[in-house]
Order: structure tokens, then C-alpha cells, then sequence
């Protein structure tokens, strides 16, 4: 699988709290020459078909298992792969499935390109992309990758492994309407007063986690908060004019080539 | 010690059963009046009304913050645990997936045997390794398996006593449900409404396994009901069934919720109506015969499931008393029928629905199909589910774990039908506000939540019979799969997939007592009694946990 530049150096700013959207996929940087798009295009519809109703539109229905993400229980390699898919696993629900060759080399393909079918967004040179991140870019100010960056926005370090391409082209170009849900910037104002602000890290019906902007782990108790509030505005700025379409790319080609799990 | 309030005129038989060192005998009497013995829980619901409301009282709303953990019973395996309990006499018996059978101890969580059915590596199923719960009658127990065998166990001594083929697991047919005892049969339906089945129920001997009676929830030509199929399409058609009955045995009727038709997404490859897919079917318990049969989601394209526990009230109905059923459907629309006849009395939806505009006089929904593309509510794991609602006789209030704010896009796509593979005819994506944005799985596999209320959230709601409209709504941050219990103290136990277990109001919905247990609640909360000390068991996550008062 795909494995990323450290990146690293320089540090800049993409804005504060971003966001990319979020993806059904990405990958094929790494297994474009190994797979076709037609076999991936059949995977798809074996997937869609076959493997949805467990494994999810994402591939992490089943527990401890992230297909898109290259995370398996019993598989290492493709062989690995068609094993478990023609044998099942007896015991855990999974049945045996005979398919036909071309069906089970797609269906591999599929997972192996992470989910990935488009091929409509331009992809390009992760190094220079890298260039484009540390300096013009600016991005490190706010993000982090590979243990460097601020944690002001969230860590990029794995961030090709969650987002298509199509989608981290998005959050470039339109960062407020790429911006997922959990990513939304919060403000809290507690009962006793206090502001923080802050990224979301975790939610449930009675308390919320988050990173503030002092760089603090916070987890706070719902009933001693006065108000929340959620933005629907990203406070990363657009990079369709600070940036060349080349450059948005190469960038594009960077961000996907971050596969850190 | 001595027993605190339990149910008084009760008091002396709790006692006797409680201390009786003989087997359990779990006569088809004591099931027919398993309410009057709520110191045990005999069946998948607790009783054949399954109402889920025991008349157990010694927690109560003053004391409820005085629950403690009394013990943990840890599963080895991983997924969602959804068996709902027995407990007879002290002994708990509980199944954990795929197929094992665990009798313990209820007092201490200690385990007197383990058996482990090994299925057929055949077995499919489209949504994990589930296995819901065992019936027991005399002192065997009956559990069906993944493999579609039903089997007979010792509830003594633990071993297999026989074990038959309902299903062929090649084909996609499995058993996840609990069967249900009923006079001398084991009552058991198939799943497998993914896979292109012709789903059925069917009623064996508890002696031999020998099959007695057969439905076909898919009618062949010939048969009441086969005129809402095109051609072959009934071969599969579906129809499956992975939850409990229901059973009236004034009215010797055994009530079934069928599930969805196949494919499941593609309603243009199978014209008509499609009964009794998506249906509630009233049938003789003795004979298998069909009574009458009332459909919620005719010719589905959602994958509506109508497989929900029949929650069977005797109430007052607009000034006449009435043998009523209460549903509330995954189609988003709760309602009341007459059980007796079948006849459709009231709906109303209980979520947002946009793919019906209402239900006509007789509770035929009127269709408005979205275009394609465009979000459907509700989406497609319902507005509920198989989780277990609960009526409490004191309140008069039905109660429900809903998903709200909760869309999907379907989509429609060709589907072949190819024996033992999935026959799904399309499929659908979770409404969100950005395109491939996280939502809610299938079950709860991630400890952060990513994908926020926006998506959709859980709530547990409280309607009113007679409208179906709320007396009030608790709302939870993520959706939930909880069943429900009520107490005839008023309290209302549920849990969700945050893992929080709950105990409510169940007047008001206002929180009394929470114990954060960590793990996603899939199951039905139960409660028993041992020697007048009253046990509340939830599972999350790979655990059981079973609460009482503080000693």
C-alpha cells in the first residue's frame, strides 16, 4: 500500500480549522498501474452487490476491518485477499463467495484502490506537491503531517486514506462546502464563563472532547456549558486563486500519497 | 435475606421457584402466564403479549440511583451482541455469536456450561454473525443458527439433543431469531431477505425436531396472494424472518412482522404488490394457517423491513375496549390494528417521511416517490427497527427507539439472480451534508464518532396510541439499536450506541440514573428476580452487565 512522504519543514497556513471532505475513497496513486480502471470500475459492482449489505459503503461495517483503508484481519497480500474472499471465514458470518476470476481479481482491485473510481480529477506529482504544502502553501501553519505542522487544524498524516481525491481537490478549492460535520470549528462559552474554542475531536449525548486552541485536551460535560456552537464556515481559506491549477494538483497528489493509518 | 416489595400476592411463588434446587420445567403453561411469574423471563419479549413491561417493582424512581454493577459476563467475540436473555428459576441463559449457548448463574454471572455449535461454512448472512435469543420449553432450549439448523439443547445438561435443517445455507437461508414455544410447537422463520430467498415460518416438534407446519411468506401459484407477483419473481421473493412472534392465545394466533422483498432495491423488476413482504401475518398457531395479513410497504423499494416485535395492548380505543396490535414500522409510519381482524384502526408517521404523503382509509400508504438522486426519509434503516419497543398498561404509552433526521439516497440497478449470492437490485448512501461524508454503520465499529447528529441521531420516544402523536422525545447524540424495558414503577431501561444505559421516567423521559458501560447497547434490556432481589441486564459492547440495589 501507499505510504507517504514524511513531509515536513516548513509550516504554514492553510487557515485555521479545515477541513476536507470526506471521501469514499482514494487511493489509486499507488495501484494505478497495478489495476485497471475497468477492473476497478467491475470490483465496484461486485462490491455493491455482494459485499455492502457487512462490510458498508466505506468499508469499515465490520469491526476491525477497514477494506478501503488496507486494514485486515486475515490478509496481507492479494493472494491473501481471494483466499478469505473464496473461503469465507467460517464462524465470523463471512461465507464463502465463488466468483468468477475477472469478479474476484476486480473486487480485489477495488479494495485496492481504495475505493477509488474517479478519474476525473487531476493528480499530480506528490513531490512537488510536498513543495507546494511546506512553501507557497503555507499549510503546515495550521496542519500537521508526519509530526510536524500545528494541530490547529486536523492532522493530515493519514488524511489519503479517508478522502478521495475528488474530495481533497474540494476542500482546496471550497473548503466550507467540503467541510464534514465532525469538522465543523466549535465554540463553547461554559457556565462559569469560560470561551474556549476549539476542534472537535469526539461527541456524545453528554459530553464533547475537543483540542483547544491553546492546545489543550479538553472533555466537558454537557450540562456546564452555558452554549455550543458549531460553524458551517471553514476557516481555511479558498486556494482556487492563491494557487496554479498545477499547483492545486500536485498538492491533490501530495495529500492522497498520506496514508499513515 | 429478605425479599423487599415484589410483586405481593406473587410473593410466596417467587420464593418457592426462586429456591428450587429441581431443573427448570418451563411448562407451555407458565409461558401462556409468563407475566405472572416476572421473577423469570421465559421468552424473547418476556411474554407472548410482548410488551416488555415487567411487573417486577422492587427499583423504582426514588431508589434507582442506588443501582450498582452486580456482575459482568465478557464474550470473546467481536460484534454486535443482540441476544436478549432467559432467566428461569436463577438460571440465565444466553446465547453470543455465532451460535453459543452460555447457562449461568443470575446471581453471580457464574457459568454452569458452555455449548458452541459449529456452523456449516456455508452460512451467510448479510449483517453479521447475529444470533437473538433461544425459546425453552420443558427443560430444552432451542436455538436456530446461522447455518439455518434449528437445534434442541439440554438446558440441564448442555448438550445437543437433536438438531434439524430448516434452511440451506448455500441458498443464503439462515436463522438469527429466537424461536418462540408456543403450546407444543417451536415456532422459528428463516432470514436471509438479501440473498433471494422464498422466506417461510414453520412449527416443529420439541421432541424430534419433526417439521408440523409450514408459511410461506412468498405465496406460490395457487396460493392467497400469489397474484402480486409477476412470473417467477416469487422464487425470490424474499420475505424473510429474523424476529420473534407474537402470540394471543385467546385468539390462538401467532403474529409474525415479514421482511423486505426481493431484490431489495429494485421494485420495477418485481411488479405488484409483493405479499406478504413487508407485512404483519396473523397465523393459527396450531396449524399454520393464515388468519389475515395486513401490509405496510407494498411493492418496497427501501428495504423497509416490517420485522418488528408485535406489541399486542388491550386498550381502550376511542371508547370501545379493543384486542389491539401496536407497530411502529421502519417505514417511518406507527399503527394501531385491530388484531382480531387485522383491520387497520389508526397511523401516523413518527419521523420525518417524505416517500409517502400519508396512509389512506384503509392504511395503504400513498406513494411519493423521490427522484433519483434525492434523499429519501426515512433512510434506509428505518425509522426503527428490530428493536424492541415496549407498552406499559399504567402509562398507556408505547414506547420506541427511533433514528431521526436520517435520510438516505436509494438508488435502482439490474440484479441478477445467481443461487446463494446477495440479490440486492441496487442500493443507497447516507444523506449528508457533504458528498461521501461518514455516517452511521451498520452497527457501531469506531469509539469516535465521525459522522455527528447531523447525519442522524437516536431518540427514544413515547407515543400516544390513540394519535400516535409524542408525549415526549429523549433525544441521544448517536443513533440507536436499544430495546426497550418498563417496569410497573414507571421506570423506562434503554441504552443506544454511545453506550449509555438508561434508566427514564417513563411518564415524563426525564433521565433518573446512567451508567456509562462503554460498548454499543444492541440488545433488549431485561430484569428478573432471585430471592426477592431484582436484576436489571443490559449488554454492551462484548459484555453483560447485570445491575440491583446496592446490598
Amino acid at each position: 500500500m501507499g505510504q507517504a512522504g514524511r513531509v515536513g519543514r516548513t509550516l504554514l497556513a492553510f487557515a485555521t480549522f479545515t477541513l476536507i471532505a470526506a471521501g469514499t475513497a482514494r487511493g489509486q496513486a499507488d495501484h494505478g498501474a497495478q489495476y485497471s480502471q475497468a477492473e476497478i470500475a467491475a470490483g465496484y459492482r461486485l462490491y455493491t452487490s455482494q459485499c455492502v449489505q457487512c462490510h458498508g459503503g466505506n468499508g469499515d461495517g465490520i469491526s476491525g476491518v477497514d477494506l478501503r483503508r488496507g486494514v485486515f484481519r486475515r490478509a496481507t497480500s492479494d493472494e491473501d485477499l481471494a483466499r478469505v474472499i473464496t473461503n469465507g471465514v467460517a464462524g465470523a458470518g463471512m461465507p464463502p463467495f465463488k466468483l468468477e476470476p475477472t469478479e474476484l481479481t476486480g473486487v480485489i482491485a477495488f479494495i485496492r484502490a481504495g475505493f477509488d473510481q474517479t478519474a476525473s480529477v487531476r493528480v499530480g506529482e506528490p513531490a512537488r506537491g510536498r513543495a507546494v504544502f511546506d512553501g507557497k502553501g503555507d499549510c503546515a501553519a495550521c496542519h500537521r503531517v508526519g509530526g510536524r505542522g500545528a494541530l490547529t487544524a486536523p492532522d493530515l498524516s493519514g488524511i489519503g486514506l479517508t478522502r478521495t481525491v475528488a474530495a481533497l481537490q474540494r476542500s482546496l478549492l471550497e473548503p466550507t462546502t467540503a467541510m464534514v460535520p465532525a469538522n465543523r470549528p466549535l465554540r463553547i462559552v461554559t457556565k462559569s464563563g469560560e470561551t474556549i474554542e476549539g476542534r472537535r475531536l469526539n461527541e456524545d449525548t453528554y459530553t464533547v472532547q475537543l483540542l483547544d486552541s491553546r492546545g489543550r485536551l479538553r472533555s466537558l460535560a454537557k450540562n456546564e456549558l452555558r452554549t455550543v456552537t458549531y460553524a458551517t464556515a471553514s476557516s481555511m481559506p479558498s486556494y482556487a486563486s492563491r494557487l496554479t491549477a498545477d499547483e492545486i494538483a500536485d498538492l491533490v497528489g501530495f495529500l492522497a500519497s498520506l496514508r499513515e493509518p | 435475606m429478605m425479599p423487599r416489595v415484589l410483586v405481593g400476592p406473587l410473593m410466596a411463588l417467587v420464593l418457592l421457584l426462586a429456591a428450587s434446587p429441581t431443573p427448570a420445567q418451563v411448562s407451555a403453561d407458565r409461558l401462556r402466564r409468563a407475566a405472572d411469574e416476572p421473577q423469570n423471563w421465559l421468552t424473547y419479549s418476556g411474554t407472548y403479549a410482548s410488551q416488555r413491561h415487567s411487573l417486577l417493582r422492587q427499583i423504582d424512581a426514588g431508589n434507582v440511583k442506588n443501582l450498582e454493577l452486580k456482575w459482568v459476563l465478557p464474550n470473546q467475540v467481536f460484534g454486535a451482541w443482540q441476544s436478549t436473555p432467559l432467566v428461569v428459576d436463577g438460571v440465565m441463559y444466553v446465547t453470543q455469536r455465532p451460535n453459543d449457548v452460555l447457562a449461568v448463574d443470575a446471581r453471580t454471572g457464574r457459568v454452569f456450561w458452555q455449548y458452541r455449535y459449529t456452523n456449516s461454512p456455508n452460512a451467510r448472512v448479510c449483517c453479521g454473525a447475529n444470533n437473538r435469543g433461544l425459546a425453552i420449553l420443558g427443560s430444552t432450549l432451542f436455538m436456530g443458527a446461522l447455518d439455518g439448523h434449528l437445534i434442541a439443547i439440554d438446558a440441564v445438561g448442555g448438550r445437543p439433543l437433536w438438531n434439524v435443517a430448516v434452511g440451506d445455507p448455500a441458498l443464503g437461508y439462515s436463522l438469527t431469531m429466537a424461536p418462540l414455544a408456543v403450546k407444543d410447537k417451536i415456532l422459528v422463520g428463516v432470514g436471509g431477505g438479501e440473498y433471494g430467498i422464498r422466506g417461510f415460518v414453520a412449527a416443529f416438534s420439541p421432541d424430534s425436531g419433526k417439521e408440523l407446519w409450514r408459511f410461506y411468506t412468498v405465496p406460490g401459484p395457487g396460493e392467497r396472494g400469489n397474484e402480486t407477483w409477476k412470473g417467477d419473481g416469487w422464487k425470490t421473493g424474499g420475505g424473510s424472518v429474523w424476529l420473534t412472534p407474537s402470540y394471543d392465545p385467546a385468539l390462538n394466533l401467532t403474529y409474525w412482522g415479514i421482511g423486505n422483498p426481493g431484490p431489495d432495491w429494485n421494485a420495477e423488476l418485481r411488479p405488484g404488490d409483493n405479499l406478504f413482504t413487508d407485512s404483519v401475518i396473523a397465523l393459527d398457531a396450531d396449524t399454520g394457517a393464515l388468519k389475515w395479513h395486513f401490509q405496510f410497504t407494498p411493492n418496497d423499494t427501501y428495504d423497509y423491513d416490517s420485522v418488528q416485535v408485535a406489541v399486542l395492548a388491550d386498550i381502550d380505543w376511542r371508547g370501545t375496549p379493543t384486542k389491539t396490535m401496536l407497530w411502529a414500522n421502519r417505514n417511518g409510519f406507527a399503527y394501531v390494528l385491530n388484531r382480531e381482524t387485522g383491520a387497520f384502526l389508526s397511523g401516523a408517521p413518527f419521523v420525518k417521511v417524505n416517500w409517502a404523503s400519508g396512509l389512506d382509509a384503509k392504511g395503504r400508504p400513498i406513494p411519493t416517490p423521490q427522484p433519483p438522486g434525492q434523499p429519501t426519509w426515512p433512510g434506509n434503516q428505518g425509522g426503527t427497527n428490530w428493536y424492541s419497543p415496549s407498552f406499559s398498561p399504567r402509562t398507556g404509552l408505547f414506547y420506541v427507539s427511533a433514528w431521526e433526521d436520517y435520510a438516505s439516497i436509494f438508488r435502482k440497478e439490474p440484479a441478477t439472480y445467481i443461487p446463494g449470492r446477495n440479490f440486492a437490485g441496487g442500493g443507497h448512501t447516507v444523506l449528508t451534508p457533504v458528498p461521501g461524508a461518514p455516517g452511521p454503520r451498520i452497527g457501531r465499529v469506531n469509539p469516535i464518532n465521525d459522522w455527528t447528529d447531523v447525519v442522524g441521531h437516536g431518540s427514544v420516544i413515547a407515543l400516544d396510541p390513540q394519535t400516535m402523536q409524542r408525549k415526549w422525545t429523549f433525544k441521544q447524540y448517536d443513533v440507536t439499536d436499544g430495546g426497550i424495558l418498563t417496569t410497573a414503577t414507571d421506570l423506562l431501561f434503554t441504552g443506544g450506541r454511545e453506550g449509555y444505559f438508561y434508566a427514564l421516567d417513563a411518564r415524563s423521559g426525564d433521565v433518573l440514573w446512567k451508567a456509562s458501560l462503554g460498548g454499543q447497547i444492541a440488545n433488549g434490556p431485561m430484569t428478573y428476580a432471585i430471592d426477592g432481589k431484582q436484576y436489571v441486564a443490559v449488554i454492551s459492547g462484548n459484555s453483560l452487565y447485570a445491575f440491583a440495589l446496592r446490598d
